[in-house]
């Protein structure tokens, strides 16, 4: 039984289409847990009041954001050596869910910066950089719009995907050489001692599966979509071919 | 490559004056500037280095969709891609013509241009010097955003959304260089991480839109 076999269409609408409901559900109920644990469970910050609430959001968005753009990459090149269409749709499929996270990430800070730093937005490396990667969230997803021939397509946008993810990282570490930071660093890291403090630490980690989950969820649908929307597709040609 | 590069540049200085565009396109840019922001000289010496580069960005991006656009509609690219030549080696050469025809234009106006923005005199070689590192950079990344672009009707918008990302690291390695000039402090770091820039694009690019480029013509 190997990992490859769900390259295979018919088994991955099989398998995806048991898992579905069950991602779907644990994605609500621990999406739900984490995020009533964090609004109304915990206490207030000593310095930022309820402002701090907006972590268990804004964290789990951000870093779905970077590991969809990531996960969109993977899928390219799985797509661009073995060439199985399901890798190529579920990177179609992830896109615009990774551009919603990155919005999220934004809006939320945005939110949380108008009382705290006292604008919604400043040219902070890790801002500017989130707002890069949304462009080449956006530019991806015109890409695979403007293509007419899917396999083309797929192809064009994992050439797309390869050289973006070098210019994404090469922006990160560029625009922290434009500009000093005003964001805090890493909220959680596996190495460190020092994280949030744990109060807020279980409830977060219960929303960013949650929010994991639901990206899960969203991808197993949208790529079952983009199968029978290709199926359709093929019905079309066929017979128009007569 | 010789013959390629010879057509290349004829082309682009015979048909209705491709190369001379980008340049004027860079003069009126750069003349927006001032007249949208006010004649302060200390603002405009300030904000100099970076109107310069963007304008430069821009200017590069407004001929890149002709880049294999003519090529592909009457056959050409067909033909240059079953000759022997390596088809990295046919995009190295036309990202090549681009940056002589765009690219270098823009380093013999750039100085006149940042005296009337009114950028200090020690910053005027630095910002040839930038601009002569940087701008190839724009060329061959732009040749993968034009590769990938090529077979669709309205490609120009949708290779600005491309490219344009793409641009920032030498934007901020290139405007940041003349900037540090500008105010008496050594722009070494931002001058070699521009060079990084460019030299890994040079390296990297043609095999990037070459790629896209058999994919389009499959």
């Amino acid at each position: 039984m190997s990992f490859w076999e769900y390259a295979n269409p018919t088994r991955f609408m099989r398998l995806s289409g048991a898992a579905l409901p069950w991602v779907a559900g644990l994605a609500a109920l621990s999406l739900a847990a984490g995020l009533i644990w964090g609004f109304f469970l915990t206490p207030d910050d000593f310095r930022q009041g309820s402002t701090v609430k907006i972590i268990f959001i804004h964290v789990p968005a951000a870093m779905m954001a970077i590991n969809i753009y990531v996960m969109m990459f993977a899928a390219s090149l799985v797509w661009l050596i073995r060439r199985h269409h399901v890798s190529a749709l579920a990177a179609r499929a992830a896109a615009p869910v990774g551009a919603m996270m990155t919005v999220i990430a934004l809006l939320t800070g945005a939110l949380w910066g108008q009382p705290m730093w006292g604008s919604p937005w400043e040219w902070d490396p890790r801002l500017t950089s989130f707002f890069v990667l949304f462009l080449f969230y956006l530019g991806y997803i015109a890409l695979w719009a403007a293509i007419e021939d899917p396999d083309k397509a797929a192809d064009l946008t994992s050439v797309l995907a390869m050289v973006g993810s070098v210019f994404a990282v090469l922006s990160r570490y560029a625009v922290n050489f434009w500009s000093q930071g005003l964001h805090q660093g890493a909220s959680l890291s596996m190495d460190r001692q020092e994280n949030v403090s744990n109060v807020f630490w279980y409830p977060l980690l219960l929303c960013i599966a949650g929010f994991f989950l639901t990206f899960l969820a969203l991808l197993l649908l949208r790529t079952r979509t983009e199968i029978r929307a290709r199926r359709i597709r093929a019905l079309h040609q066929r017979m128009a071919a007569g | 490559m010789a013959a390629l590069l010879r057509r290349e540049l004829l082309l682009a200085l015979r048909s209705g004056g491709g190369a001379g565009l980008g340049v004027s396109f860079f003069l009126v840019t750069i003349l927006l500037m001032p007249l949208g922001i006010g004649p302060e000289s200390g603002l405009l010496a300030r904000i100099a280095p970076g109107v310069i580069w963007v304008a430069a960005l821009l200017a590069c991006l407004l001929s890149l969709d002709r880049l294999f656009q003519a090529d592909h509609e009457d056959g050409t690219l067909d033909i240059l891609a079953l000759a022997p030549l390596p088809l990295e080696a046919v995009v190295a050469v036309k990202a090549l013509a681009h940056w002589l025809t765009t690219g270098l234009p823009l380093l013999v106006v750039a100085p006149v241009l940042a005296v009337t923005l009114a950028l200090p005199g020690a910053a005027m070689p630095w910002l040839v010097a930038a601009l002569a590192a940087g701008t190839p950079a724009l060329s061959f990344i732009g040749a993968t955003g034009a590769a990938l672009t090529v077979g669709l009707r309205r490609g120009g918008l949708l290779l600005s959304l491309l490219v344009l990302p793409l641009y920032i690291p030498t934007l901020i390695f290139g405007a940041r260089a003349v900037d540090l000039a500008a105010r008496g402090q050594s722009p070494a770091t931002a001058f070699l991480l521009l060079g990084a820039v460019s030299l890994g694009t040079l390296a990297l690019g043609p095999f990037a839109a070459a790629a896209a480029l058999r994919m389009n013509l499959r």
